[in-house]
């Protein structure tokens, strides 16, 4: 068998210290007639046969290409980002000290887990503008369904959030999982579920906030790509005692206002785009920041600075007694994960960009995403960002006279993904696909692209 | 073997903040000449972060972030590097295949929001996982969707209410949870809606069952239970248990942490556990990365299936397959018709999936039988070892793991052994849990581990009950060995530092 | 280990003292002993009413977090905010400048049931056996 540490010999040995015969006796505690069952599982594999069933599964990942020779090009966004990841990061991360340490529970026996997290929590409160960060949740999603939560045991009484319609589709999904059990409100303001519609502004979502709410939950970016002007949402939400919850884009935070200058109480993200492959949707990373003056309200792990017996410099877990192994079912969550290896993967993507590459990068996906805008423009059937003239981020909507699917079906035998159908959340939209554009893309691809949209809609038209 | 005065590691390397250096820098996005650049777009100055509000981040070369990463890693123990006998936590060798699995850019790079049928690798090997672990745990199916083993509690948790919803009985209020259960067990309860109630353990370490019974009745939703327990313990009476729960209406949620001990050995489904999660980075192989990222699934009965969270993988009817693209799709996502919702964006953690399936793949039924069998052996082995030294608390054949008392000595605490075994290249066991044992010293040494090891792991602990004796500082003032001393917890918290703070003076 | 003769306790080991028309409460010797260092503490609200067993707070070491709970009903006068920079204060002085809150009882006869010195010390050797 594989991965087993002793030989037979070692095992006949073990049983004769323990002066039994066969191994099944250890096992009499166990309800004799279920034990031992015959288990119908696929007949075990080599590690080259494995790999052999890998790859061939991973050449089922396709988007169909009719030409073998062109990589494939995903305008795919919506959440999950195909970003550059510079070599170092999985070099680094993949290291088996990193990899296969447990939580940093022996804080002397985990200065590397612990100090790189806490590299990771400055790094993003830089970032943000923020003054604490945790590195505990699984993505962005259940970051914002525990901002929530916290928002509530923060503001004493209140025990509605209001979320921006304009928030993830599929967070404001999680957000009534975890939300609704404990009987906290949960009101949608302005969703943008008809073709055209813009969705919230800002004048609507804060007629919605009322003595009830405890906080505001707003994207931005947006879900559609949008940059929206909030200067000045904090103190609304302020004035009228709750808290602002904003959920961002943390490549877009470097070149955009930080959450922590425009008056944010909690910031939440998904921290995939900070070097963290897609893989299909996980594992990622939920950014999670705060006040310090809400940090003993606030879920998951957090690192802090203190000092040996010699006086010397190093780093433990800290304010555990909000967590769950200690206060049990009085816990501020029952978090236990620490994201340790998706918030190093963060802390060397953002070591490596420095702050000029981490800007550079921002910038790319900005004018990347308004040329590609223009050039899907001008096809006649086509248009962007339809009702709107908002700035947008990496992200936009495109409508076209063909139904999106059809639209996707069409273009992928020429080796592009073109985006996700907005179908997929908001049913009446039909013909309205989201498409992302990052700094991974050549002028030659969105050329490429544009053309193939083009050729596509044209044909439509025959 | 006495290794305490040889300095096992490299030194602490300063933050990247305090060697940067303006204008270093390590990567480069863009060396294309401008007239193949895309155009510039004029930026929206209003909104725009301005030059002296940039963030502070750190400027390194690659080489200064190679070697800062490098020796930080170094710093760490890990199963890579040392025996981790972590109790309850299965700290088992990760097979490397798995990172080159995971790695396989077809699967790596895949978009979670790519048509199905442009899917179907990523979506087989989710199919394939959902069977294999519904095989193991003897369910009805099974859904990838939560990340970690508490997302599976508050999924089972979340389940239960909309049972009981399902079926208009809306005044059971309460979740039985043993006093010797995970931390996280009590708090799922409490984000479920539910509430708490403790079930002492007897004297042979099982679940009371005279308190039990006590406790169930109308308004009990249902009963958590991790089994083995977390005393290392196969509950004895664990079918009277769930017979009891379910005779007065309650379901039985299984916390799957020690599932390590009963692969291929008996199937929680086919005890009366009618829910449970697996914890793919403790039994399947998965790295646990420094405390994540995991995953943990959670398996059904039948007649809960429909309540799972989404999506599941199904396969694809072919007549319900509307596209040109139909003779592609063999599998597709599922909303089961009453599911509790989405516990995450997108779909489970992909990642975690595709390597418990590797190394689910490479066992088969024999090998997971082996898995726990050695496992367990392995741990008998060690206890016999152990207990005349450090008095383990419950006597009876353990499965995966046992628990000590570690205050082997007068004026000896748990954590002083435990911080004494660094020294000896040991990562220490888990300390002062479960909470029902004083001094608690849980050891859990997994299948991965030869003999030599356990003998020698063992022989440190009888030396440090010899130096516990003969120089009790030794111990007080371990570790000795470590990059650094013992660390100030009580100052962490007094004095709190959560982010390197700038200089006034620092260069920018 | 110390037992302020002077004052009165129960069995969730906090400790009150009559200062006037109000009662001091804090925590024992004991109940500091075996938190450990204190790191941390959360005041109630200054001018809310509670009743006699309510929680009223919690006292945070590095591993443990113990709630406390009124000896007393009655109105919360004060709180002992000079905690927030000196937790330790708890564990120096738990009779003195380490006190938790000030009570204005709303029935002061309550008072008379807690436990008297020697009792507390008695009801505590019992725990530790």
């Amino acid at each position: 068998m594989p991965y087993i540490g002793n030989t037979n010999a070692d095992r006949i040995a073990m049983l004769g210290a323990l002066g039994i015969q066969k191994i099944d006796e250890l096992f009499a505690d166990i309800p004799e007639a279920n034990r031992f069952p015959d288990l119908n599982l696929p007949p075990a594999r080599s590690e080259m046969e494995i790999l052999r069933d890998i790859d061939e599964l991973a050449l089922r990942n396709t988007c169909g290409s009719a030409i073998p020779d062109r990589p494939i090009l995903s305008f795919a966004g919506a959440g999950a980002y195909q970003h550059f990841i510079p070599s170092v990061v999985s070099y680094l991360a993949g290291r088996g000290e990193f990899t296969t340490a447990y939580t940093p529970y022996q804080a002397e026996a985990s200065q590397g887990t612990l100090q790189a997290i806490f590299e990771y929590q400055s790094m993003l409160c830089d970032l943000l503008d923020m003054e604490v960060v945790n590195a505990s949740h699984y993505d962005g999603a259940t970051a914002v369904a525990e901002a929530a939560i916290m928002a509530v045991r923060s503001t004493r009484g209140r025990d509605k959030i209001v979320f921006s319609g304009t928030l993830h589709p599929e967070y404001i999904e999680v957000a009534r999982t975890y939300l609704q059990p404990q009987g906290i409100g949960i009101e949608v303001v302005g969703s943008p579920e008809s073709p055209g519609s813009p969705g919230a502004d800002v004048a609507e979502v804060l007629a919605a906030v009322d003595q009830s709410t405890a906080a505001l939950i707003v994207q931005n970016p947006d879900f559609l790509g949008r940059v929206h002007d909030i200067s000045g949402l904090a103190d609304e939400i302020h004035t009228r005692g709750a808290l602002l919850v904003l959920h961002v884009d943390p490549i877009a935070t470097a070149l955009f206002k930080s959450p922590g200058s425009l008056g944010a109480d909690i910031v939440t993200g998904e921290g995939q785009p900070l070097g963290i492959p897609l893989s299909f949707g996980g594992p990622y990373l939920g950014i999670f920041a705060t006040r310090l003056s809400l940090v003993r309200k606030m879920p998951g792990r957090v690192v802090g600075q203190t000092t040996d017996t010699e006086g010397r410099r190093g780093f433990v877990l800290t304010l555990s007694t909000r967590e769950q192994h200690i206060r049990r079912e009085k816990a501020t969550s029952n978090i236990c994960t620490n994201q340790g290896l998706m918030a190093l993967r963060a802390a060397i993507y953002l070591a490596t960009m420095g702050p000029c590459g981490l800007r550079e990068v921002a910038e790319r996906c900005y004018r990347n995403a308004h040329y590609a805008a223009d050039q899907l423009a001008e096809i006649p059937g086509c248009s962007v960002n339809t009702g709107t003239t908002t700035p947008h981020f990496k992200e936009f909507v495109l409508t076209t006279s063909l139904p999106a699917d059809t639209l996707i079906s069409r273009v992928a035998g020429k080796g592009v993904i073109p985006g996700v159908p907005l179908s997929r959340y908001f049913p009446r939209r039909t013909h309205d696909l989201l498409v992302a554009v990052t700094e991974i893309s050549t002028r030659q691809d969105i050329d490429y692209f544009a053309e193939t949209v083009r050729t596509a809609v044209e044909t439509a038209g025959e | 073997m006495s290794r305490h005065d040889e300095n096992l590691h490299a030194a602490i390397p300063a933050l990247l903040y305090e060697i940067s250096r303006p204008g270093r820098r390590a990567t480069r996005i863009s060396a294309v000449a401008a007239r193949e650049e895309v155009p510039e777009t004029a930026l929206p100055q209003a909104l725009i972060r301005s030059e002296d509000e940039q963030p502070k981040l750190p400027e390194v070369s690659e080489l200064d972030a190679v070697r800062h990463f490098t020796l930080l890693s170094q710093t760490n123990m890990s199963i890579d590097t040392n025996f981790y006998p972590l109790g309850s936590c299965t700290m088992k060798y990760n097979p490397k295949v798995n990172e080159v699995a995971a790695a396989v850019p077809g699967f790596a790079n895949h978009h979670p929001l790519a048509p199905e049928w442009a899917s179907q690798g990523s979506l087989a090997v989710m199919y394939r996982l959902q069977e294999m672990l519904a095989e193991i745990g003897g369910f009805s199916g099974v859904s990838l969707e939560p990340a970690a083993g508490a997302q599976g509690e508050f999924t089972g948790n979340l389940i239960i209410r909309a049972y009981h919803q399902s079926r208009g009985d809306a005044g059971r209020r309460k979740i039985l949870v043993p006093d010797s259960a995970h931390g996280t067990n009590p708090a799922s309860v409490s984000m479920a809606g539910y509430e708490a109630v403790e079930i002492p353990s007897d004297s042979n370490g099982n679940i009371d069952l005279g308190a039990l019974k006590a406790a169930c009745g109308d308004d009990v939703a249902g009963l958590m239970v991790t089994n083995p327990n977390t005393l290392g313990l196969f509950e004895e009476h664990l079918v009277q248990v769930t017979r009891a729960v379910h005779e007065c209406g309650g379901l039985v949620y299984g916390d799957g942490a020690n599932l390590n001990a009963i692969l291929g050995i008996v199937r929680p489904g086919d005890l009366g556990i009618d829910l449970m999660h697996f914890n793919l980075h403790k039994t399947f192989s998965t790295p646990h990365g420094g405390g994540g990222p995991g995953a943990g699934p959670v398996g059904a009965r039948a007649d809960l299936v429909e309540f799972l969270p989404g999506p599941i993988v199904v396969r694809a009817d072919p007549a319900a397959i509307a596209d040109a693209n139909r003779d592609q799709s063999t599998y597709r996502f599922h909303m089961p018709a009453h599911s509790i919702g989405r516990l995450k964006a997108f779909h489970g953690n992909f990642g975690v999936l595709l390597r418990a399936y590797v190394y689910i793949s490479m066992h088969g039924a024999a090998g997971m039988r082996s898995i726990s069998e050695n496992a367990v052996l392995n741990a008998n082995y060690l206890k016999k070892l152990v207990d005349p030294v450090f008095p383990v608390r419950f006597k009876r054949t353990c499965m995966h793991e046992f628990v000590a008392n570690g205050a082997v000595h007068d004026g000896i605490a748990t954590m002083d052994v435990a911080k004494r075994l660094l020294d000896y290249g040991f990562h220490a066991p888990t300390v002062y849990f479960p909470l029902i044992v004083k001094e608690a010293l849980m050891i859990e040494p997994t299948e991965s581990e030869n003999r030599e090891t356990l003998d020698a792991f063992a022989h440190a602990l009888s030396e440090i009950a010899r130096e516990a004796t003969e120089n009790p500082d030794l111990l007080h003032h371990a570790p000795h060995t470590t990059p650094l001393s013992r660390l100030d917890e009580v100052q962490a918290v007094r004095k709190l530092v959560l982010r390197y703070e700038h200089r006034q003076d620092e260069r920018t | 280990m110390t037992f302020d003769s002077n004052v009165k306790y129960q069995e969730s080991h906090e400790w009150s003292r009559k200062d006037g028309d109000f009662i001091v409460v804090g925590i024992s010797d004991y109940a500091q002993d075996s938190l450990g260092d204190v790191v941390y503490i959360e005041h109630p609200e200054v001018g809310s009413m509670k009743k006699k067993g309510d929680p009223f707070g919690v006292v945070e070491s590095v591993k443990a977090a113990s709630d406390v709970y009124m000896p007393i009903g009655g109105e919360i006068v004060e709180v002992n905010t000079a905690l927030d920079d000196n937790p330790a204060n708890v564990n120096e002085a738990p009779f003195g400048n380490g006190w938790l809150i000030k009570v204005k009882p709303s029935d002061p006869s309550e008072y008379d049931g807690l436990m008297s010195s020697d009792d507390y010390q008695e009801y505590a050797k019992g725990l530790e056996d």
